[in-house]
């Protein structure tokens, strides 16, 4: 049995607008072990940014419970339990890509010594050894996001919550990064929560993919992947592979019917 | 150095319809100044010459028109009359004489670097409290936009005549009068530019659980940096025309603005333009010092300029 790393029951956020109640989640119960990595698909609208966003206490739930780390969301920002990636990079256009990494070190006090040594290490980790002193506009979009993850990394939080990280990038560039995360995650053995789109995206890189659907936004089924740790990109091909795809989009045309 | 030809291209429009303009501007003082002199003028008075445009009298007497580029006080003086006056009193002319328009000039620059100083610290300290601050937010921009369609002549004199009657002279009035023109665009850019990071950046920093002081020092301020320049250099002209203004309506002795109306008020245009000329040379330079000092920041801080 492994440990609970994030644990939601009855969680529901509603917003109140103008038009009246957007119910944003509705009764989302689930739980995440440690070093799972947790991809959440599905429509727009159907709360799986906004789940995230609960999960780092950037939003406070309306009902319901989530633990992390069994505390609070916000205890755990507090913690500095999680490192958060955007769908864009955001880097700081005048700082370097060090710079951009040093940021949260800088605002949670790391010594200078100690910024320099996790700089290197992160920028090992993302496969950016020697792009320290660029600035960011002189790297690649894919290589900005990498320097984004790089700079989740670098305080150690035991948590990466990512939100669409390569919504933006080309099919190329997403592969490669994709397969670089699965590296990654092996290496560091995090807990990740990822928001996706894309069903090949969510199959490859999940151990536990979350199918999510909208108004109200709600989990319509959990899959525990049966795929290896170990994933070749050519593993897209094998049966078991295209079999779960199938019950995910399965899982998103049920969702979408009964709307 | 790709914007010099169409720079030299509008200069020499301008220059050439200052030119073109001079004629007819000055033919009725030529004319006069002929028959005085004279020469044959046709129509032979004065009064009847009144009766005719400048064109309708320069197409009479094509033979003028040489002269009217020399007139001594001309209603438009030319070009090089101009060009001349300035090289005679900035360069020719001791720099300690009452007649240098360098002696003048720093009167001005001296009160417009005051005034801008003053304005640029106000404006920072206001737009960090409207940013900060709900209250100030609500109530700050609406008496910062009112107080600049006050026509600044005519408060001019009455804050000149105030802080005299209260024992302060000289320099600071004029200085006051410059930060009032010159806080407006500061508070204007540095609002925007400390809400230019965008939703996404401000979530970045919730999940350091950074406090809002480094929210300010690490994001806000520095991504303001570009909107601050742009600010600048609209405020450090709006300084030099405050400080012209100011010596305006109270007889100063000195300055840009003094030498302005010593040549309305003796009949010496040249005086008059040379000033002008002077002050808006001094305009560009301060405008393209800022900007110089604009890229080196910019590229310092690795933002690419526009």
């Amino acid at each position: 049995m492994t440990e609970t790393t994030i644990s939601a029951a009855g969680l529901s956020l509603t917003f109140q607008t103008n038009d009246g109640p957007v119910h944003a989640l509705k009764d989302v119960k689930l739980d995440i072990a440690k070093g799972d990595f947790v991809s959440f698909i599905g429509p727009s609208g159907c709360g799986k940014t906004t789940f995230l966003r609960c999960i780092a206490g950037l939003e406070t739930p309306t009902g319901g419970e989530i633990t992390v780390n069994g505390m609070t969301p916000e205890q755990a920002r507090m913690a500095r339990a999680y490192g958060y990636v955007f769908q864009a990079a955001g880097l700081y256009p005048w700082r370097t890509i060090g710079g951009n990494i040093k940021l949260p070190l800088e605002i949670m006090g790391f010594s200078k010594a100690e910024q320099a040594e996790r700089v290197d290490r992160v920028l090992q980790l993302v496969d950016l050894v020697g792009f320290e002193k660029k600035f960011p506009w002189q790297l690649s979009g894919g290589m900005q996001q990498r320097a984004s993850i790089a700079r989740a990394l670098a305080f150690d939080a035991d948590i990466l919550l990512m939100d669409e990280p390569f919504g933006a990038l080309d099919e190329i560039v997403r592969d490669h990064l994709n397969e670089q995360l699965l590296q990654l995650w092996a290496r560091t053995e995090k807990t990740i929560g990822f928001v996706t789109h894309s069903i090949p995206e969510a199959v490859y890189l999940s151990t536990k993919i979350v199918v999510m659907s909208p108004r109200p936004g709600r989990i319509t089924d959990v899959i525990d992947s049966p795929l290896p740790k170990e994933r070749p990109l050519d593993i897209r091909d094998s049966r078991e592979f295209i079999e779960i795809a199938h019950r995910v989009r399965d899982g998103l045309r049920a969702g979408h019917v009964d709307v | 150095m790709k914007s010099a030809l169409p720079v030299l291209t509008v200069i020499a429009a301008i220059l050439l319809i200052w030119i073109v303009a001079v004629v007819p501007m000055n033919i009725h003082l030529t004319a006069d100044q002929a028959q005085r002199d004279g020469l044959a003028v046709t129509p032979e008075t004065p009064v009847e010459r009144q009766a005719y445009s400048g064109l309708g009298l320069t197409f009479r007497n094509p033979g003028l028109i040489a002269q009217t580029f020399v007139q001594e006080r001309p209603r438009l003086p030319s070009p090089h009359q101009v060009g001349a006056e300035l090289w005679k009193t900035v360069v020719d002319t001791r720099i300690t004489s009452k007649r240098s328009l360098v002696y003048h000039g720093w009167v001005t620059l001296s009160a417009t670097l005051l005034g801008f100083a003053i304005g640029t610290g106000l404006g920072i300290l206001l737009a960090v409290g409207i940013v900060y601050n709900r209250a100030m937010d609500m109530s700050v921009m609406p008496w910062a936009i009112a107080s600049q369609t006050i026509p600044i002549l005519a408060l001019a004199p009455m804050i000149i005549v105030m802080l005299g009657a209260i024992g302060i002279q000289g320099l600071f009035p004029k200085a006051i009068i410059s930060a009032y023109l010159s806080f407006f665009p500061v508070v204007v850019g540095m609002v925007k530019g400390l809400r230019s990071p965008d939703m996404m950046q401000l979530d970045l920093l919730r999940t350091y659980y950074a406090s809002p002081s480094q929210g300010f020092w690490k994001l806000r301020l520095p991504a303001s940096v570009p909107y601050l320049f742009a600010s600048l250099k609209i405020g450090i002209s709006a300084s030099l025309v405050g400080a012209i203004v100011a010596e305006l309506p109270t007889g100063a002795r000195a300055g840009f603005g003094a030498r302005m109306l010593v040549g309305d008020q003796y009949g010496q245009p040249l005086v008059t333009w040379a000033a002008l000329f002077a002050a808006a040379i001094t305009a560009a330079a301060l405008v393209g010092f800022f900007g110089l000092v604009e890229r080196l920041t910019l590229r310092r801080m690795g933002m690419q300029t526009a």
